[in-house]
């Protein structure tokens, strides 16, 4: 925990004299929880990347052994050579660490943590100890889930979807120990997860500044808040669905037995009932955070704010209303698929307005393309293409077809890579000095920037031909099949980009340890911000405020005719600017 | 190397890339739109040193870009269904279409066919592994099942995929249209060998089928 000590270097009026373990390991400030996660999720996410690498070594060349992969023992690739079966569990931990343990942490973990309290301006979180156990439980559930790769029979293989019955019976996946690893260490997350939002929603209702009405909230705060609604409604039907699946694994229950009397079809209704949810507590609050940077780089207000709140609310209602077009061919009553149908097409809407909105904003601004500007830029363009490509599989009958192939992986790598991971670039840039009090290297951002998108375009672009061609995923050895042999070039193509891919993101490790220590020193506000956060000293110190501020207007008021400069922060007092009527709610 | 969709097999094939093209067009208009704006604005509006425009948005515009994304969602949805309810309805299998029985299991698919008779259950029933024989220009019937975990029957070239789920019985159709050759494969993860589980499909002239069917079932009683 050497990197976060430069908060210590901080002169702050009343003395802390908290030990170091309350001050950095069982820590309850905000800040300090969000940065334990942005640490550990890190982790996971180069985890979950190199999980990807063997993937793709084995689908470029598949049964020649791996480079490196020698270290591996005979139960995953004799002689480096990949078995079926350590395939499987590639697949399903690469699903697993990257959804559950580096995306949603990232987003919500991190940034939830971190900007609520800075943003709507309070000392810290509403229930600051239950925040830290949402951290730690969330740690335990990384532990476990991180030990099942090394248990004898080998992880979880059942895809990270762990459809039954496959993953409820032994007999049938040919792992145990790593199936129910599996099971206890989403339970111990979703506990987190409800920890976290209730302590997320509760926040932003009763811990407002004055004057930071519902309207003057950042967009990254409203995405969080919704989201974090999401997470307390649906992490619990995982969780449920789990505790199930874990009974079925080790007490012999026969919930999703079928041939018990279980119901297969049960799972992927519990599954996705949670899952598409998910999938917006995937990509909500980088859209919240991408809203926040791009007006910060046009210089200008969002365009549309409030249709920006109406969406964003939109796609946390109908969220809950699309799950079973996941289900299209799964044997679920075709009735069905035709109003999930519907209701999937109509959630374009809402995601159509925020891309026009981002555009509205960038029209006659004066453009700053800083990094985290250059990753939100690229969010946007990206986050059309996962989109647009969404509407082929929302169409049932096209969904017949392409259904299981790389298309979906391609769509799916284009919202969570091209969306949320470009966006967590920008925002870990965007907020480092904020945590860290030093700036990341421009320059090498930039490299890392330009060369993450061509080589991210090169590697998961061609997915959508071989999903045309009808590649279906999963599979160990695409040479298997005939018609699939002719596209065996594009899998040597899109492995050699996903290496350097790969490789690119060193770069990104190298600049955030490096910055950490040897970085630019920064000052309050280093990207001429409006945000309440800005107004502190960077890094923010415990308890953030002396007095919170109080908010006289909305966050987006950059090249106001109101000032000289162009920016006005949220908690400037102008001559002309009254004190809010009342403090919207109890302020401690 | 092909770059495009598959050789169509089957009366599915041209409604559903007639739609799948029809969302090319209307995904790449909106595609091209975006993202030629988009740079544009990078180019043209591109800073240090500019005014920024100071505005809070366009109420009208916020309309127009709100109502033509949902105008054009709902009549695909439509067009969508139109075809849905013909490939899976209720009652969108022929009166006509030729049984045939598969059972999945972990790793191979078993293919029971009706026998002379042309009915499933009957005593003239056989049983072949890993090949699907059909005649060209009929409606198939074919009725899944699952020995173990769920699987999926897909046949790319005829554009048709169902899983097989365990506990449950599920119908699908086809109509094939050109003899060949095509391969079967399980696409939802299955196990280990999930990525060999595969079958051969032999779409027949009739003439042939016929041949065909009287050789495996003579076979199939040895």
């Amino acid at each position: 925990m050497t990197s976060v000590a430069a908060t210590a270097r901080v002169p702050h009026a009343h003395h802390d004299d908290r030990s170091f373990v309350r001050k950095y390991i069982f820590s309850t400030d905000h800040k300090i929880i969000g940065i334990q996660f942005l640490f550990v999720s890190l982790f996971f996410l180069l985890l979950g990347g190199v999980l990807a690498m063997q993937m793709r070594w084995q689908l470029a060349f598949p049964g020649q052994p791996m480079p490196g992969g020698g270290i591996l023992p005979d139960t995953m690739a004799p002689g480096g050579v990949i078995l079926p079966e350590y395939y499987i569990q590639l697949v399903t931990m690469h699903g697993t660490f990257m959804v559950f343990f580096a995306i949603m942490p990232l987003l919500v973990g991190v940034y939830a943590n971190f900007l609520i309290p800075l943003k709507i301006g309070t000392h810290d979180m509403a229930f600051p100890r239950i925040n830290m156990a949402s951290f730690w439980l969330a740690f335990a559930a990384g532990l476990v889930m991180f030990a099942s790769l090394f248990v004898p029979d080998g992880a979880a293989r059942a895809g990270w979807t762990m459809y039954v019955p496959l993953s409820a019976r032994h007999d049938y996946s040919g792992a145990s120990l790593g199936q129910e690893l599996w099971s206890v260490s989403i339970i111990l997350l979703g506990l987190s997860s409800i920890l976290g939002s209730l302590n997320y929603i509760t926040t932003v209702i009763n811990n407002r500044a004055p004057g930071m009405t519902w309207f003057r909230l950042p967009l990254s705060v409203w995405s969080l808040f919704i989201t974090a609604i999401l997470g307390l409604l649906a992490l619990p039907v995982l969780s449920g669905a789990a505790i199930m699946l874990l009974f079925d694994q080790v007490l012999n229950t026969h919930f999703f037995d079928t041939t018990a009397g279980g119901q297969a079809l049960l799972w992927q209704h519990l599954f996705w009932f949670f899952g598409h949810p998910e999938v917006y507590i995937l990509i909500l609050p980088a859209m919240g955070m991408v809203s926040d940077i791009i007006a910060n780089g046009s210089r200008k207000p969002i365009f549309g704010y409030h249709s920006m709140v109406f969406a964003i609310v939109a796609i946390g209602f109908l969220g809950w209303i699309v799950w079973g077009h996941h289900m299209f061919v799964s044997g679920m009553n075709p009735t069905l698929g035709s109003s999930f149908m519907v209701s999937t097409l109509i959630i374009a809407v809402p995601s159509a307005v925020k891309v026009f909105n981002w555009m509205g904003t960038m029209w006659r601004g004066n453009l700053h393309f800083h990094v985290p500007m250059l990753n939100a830029t690229a969010f946007v363009a990206m986050f059309v293409i996962g989109g647009l490509s969404g509407i082929y599989m929302a169409a049932t009958p096209v969904d017949m077809f392409i259904h299981d192939t790389y298309f979906i992986v391609a769509h799916l790598h284009y919202v969570l890579f091209g969306g949320s991971l470009f966006a967590l670039f920008g925002a870990i840039t965007y907020w480092f000095p904020k945590m860290f009090g030093r700036l990341m290297s421009e320059p090498w951002g930039k490299v890392h920037f330009w060369l993450t998108f061509v080589f991210y375009n090169c590697t998961f672009f061609p997915m959508h031909i071989l999903g045309m061609a009808g590649a279906m995923r999963r599979i160990y050895d695409p040479t298997q099949y005939d018609f699939l042999k002719p596209m065996q070039p594009m899998n040597v193509f899109i492995s050699i980009s996903a290496f350097l891919l790969f490789a690119t993101q060193l770069i990104f490790f190298v600049n955030f340890w490096y910055s950490l220590f040897k970085g630019k020193k920064a000052d309050l506000n280093p990207w001429r911000d409006n945000g309440l956060e800005w107004s502190l000293p960077s890094p923010a110190p415990h308890g953030n405020w002396e007095t919170v501020p109080t908010v006289y207007r909305g966050p987006y008021e950059f090249s106001s005719p109101q000032v000289a400069e162009d920016y006005l922060p949220q908690n400037r007092k102008l001559p002309t600017d009254r004190e809010p009527a009342s403090a919207p709610a109890a302020v401690h | 190397m092909h770059w495009w969709l598959p050789q169509q097999g089957s009366t599915f094939a041209g409604p559903i890339d007639g739609l799948f093209i029809a969302i090319l067009i209307i995904t790449g208009i909106a595609f091209v739109l975006v993202e030629a704006g988009l740079i544009w604005f990078i180019v043209k509006y591109r800073g240090p040193g500019r005014k920024a425009f100071y505005t809070h948005g366009n109420t009208r515009a916020e309309v127009i870009w709100t109502t033509i994304p949902a105008v054009t969602m709902v009549a695909l949805g439509l067009v969508s269904n139109h075809y849905w309810v013909q490939i899976k309805g209720r009652n969108s299998v022929p009166a006509n279409a030729y049984p045939i029985a598969i059972h999945a299991k972990q790793f191979e698919w078993q293919v029971t066919y009706p026998g002379a008779d042309g009915k499933l259950g009957t005593a003239d029933d056989f049983t072949v592994r890993n090949q699907l024989h059909l005649p060209v220009g009929r409606p198939i019937v074919v009725a899944l099942s699952s020995e173990d975990v769920i699987h999926s029957f897909y046949v790319p070239q005829f554009r048709v995929r169902q899983d097989v789920v365990p506990g449950m019985d599920i119908k699908a159709w086809f109509q094939p249209t050109v003899p060949g050759r095509f391969e079967l494969g399980c696409s939802q993860l299955c196990g280990l060998g999930h990525y060999r589980m595969r079958a051969q499909v032999f779409v027949h002239t009739p003439e042939e089928y016929d041949a065909w069917m009287k050789q495996a079932a003579q076979e199939a009683k040895q």
